[in-house]
């Protein structure tokens, strides 16, 4: 494939500014690669984030022609309008340098869910049995694969109104926690997500839902989180 | 919004659906049949059922719309705690005195 893309690249913090750059055009050619070549072919001070190449580890999420996008997944072709290119940091997020977003909110949130396992056994216990079809592990099963990319936080209404918002990931991540019966700290975490900004402030949009790359559901983990949580306040289980 | 919150917005909500539609319905039906103001009053005044059903709708109304406004504060304003509470809280006393007011003139003998 011969030719020319336009490329616009955001450069410098919060008060940069979108660069133009002529980035060749190549067959099967990703967004990351463009912006792998501006790094080494036209400016070596160019900040982005990226490592493994092959949409596993999520660090590569970028606002492409104003969608967030895992960028190593996205091939230039199905999303450059007449070979336009505009690339910008996820927003929702602090600007560090160029196409970096300061990741810290979103992980700080993760922890404010109490999206970590708490073992409710030893190590000297019998491993406990857990049947595939039970429908606890079904609902964790279709929430758990998320690689933490950010672009669900980075397309929520709900973040971008209320910056205390836990959003989509941290929130998803409590709903698988919430289904796995090893986990012994489910009233903290239904606790934490059922305070204010926690799962009751989502509007339902399903932006969420519409950029996931791996193509999960937040909403619907959301959804199910505040079922359980108004259950275990309506038993007394919980306080808000 | 906390769960508590949700929990009332959802009750009410559900609470206000049938209620709705009652009171659109006795709309229509006053219009269509060309009732006057003293026709309306004759039924309503001294009714214990009608009081019943505007006083449960004002009440739903002012907590249903309180909470939501507390939202929409919370999303678009820098209001925040205790300060964005008490003017949602006041907003809703207004919404349950006009409501309650205009319930007492049309039902009192």
């Amino acid at each position: 494939m011969a030719g020319t893309l336009e490329v616009s690249l955001w450069r410098g913090g919060a008060d940069g500014r979108y660069v133009g750059y002529e980035v060749p055009m190549r067959d099967s050619q990703t967004v990351l690669d463009v912006v792998t070549w501006v790094q080494r072919n036209a400016d070596a001070t160019l900040s982005y984030r990226f490592a493994c190449r092959v949409g596993m580890c999520g660090s590569c999420a970028m606002t492409v022609n104003g969608r967030p996008r895992w960028t190593c997944r996205t091939h230039v072709s199905k999303v450059a309008s007449d070979g336009k290119l505009k690339v910008g940091p996820l927003e929702n997020l602090p600007v560090i340098k160029d196409l970096a977003a300061d990741m810290r909110p979103f992980f700080e949130k993760w922890q404010q869910a109490q999206g970590r396992f708490a073992p409710s056994k030893t190590r000297t216990d019998p491993i406990e049995r857990i049947s595939p079809d039970s429908p606890a592990r079904l609902a964790a099963n279709a929430a758990i694969e998320c690689i933490n990319c950010g672009v669900c936080y980075a397309a929520c209404d709900t973040v971008r109104w209320n910056p205390d918002y836990l959003g989509p990931a941290a929130l998803n991540r409590a709903w698988t926690l919430v289904n796995d019966v090893r986990d012994a700290a489910n009233v903290e975490r239904l606790t934490a997500v059922a305070a204010d900004s926690g799962c009751h402030a989502c509007h339902s949009h399903q932006s969420c839902q519409e950029h996931c790359p791996v193509a999960l559901n937040p909403t619907a983990s959301i959804a199910g989180l505040k079922r359980k949580t108004a259950q275990a306040y309506l038993r007394g289980e919980i306080k808000p | 919004m906390n769960v508590r919150l949700y929990i009332w917005q959802r009750l009410t909500a559900a609470l206000m659906v049938p209620l709705l539609l009652v009171h659109i319905a006795v709309i229509f039906y006053a219009s269509r049949k060309g009732l006057s103001a003293a026709d309306i009053l004759a039924r309503t005044r001294g009714s214990v059922s009608w009081a019943l059903f505007y006083g449960v709708f004002v009440s739903a109304v002012a907590v249903h719309a309180s909470i939501g406004l507390r939202t929409v504060l919370t999303e678009w304003t820098p209001l925040r705690g205790r300060t964005r509470d008490f003017a949602v809280i006041a907003f809703g006393l207004l919404l349950a005195v006009l409501g309650f007011r205009a319930v007492v003139a049309v039902v009192l003998p």
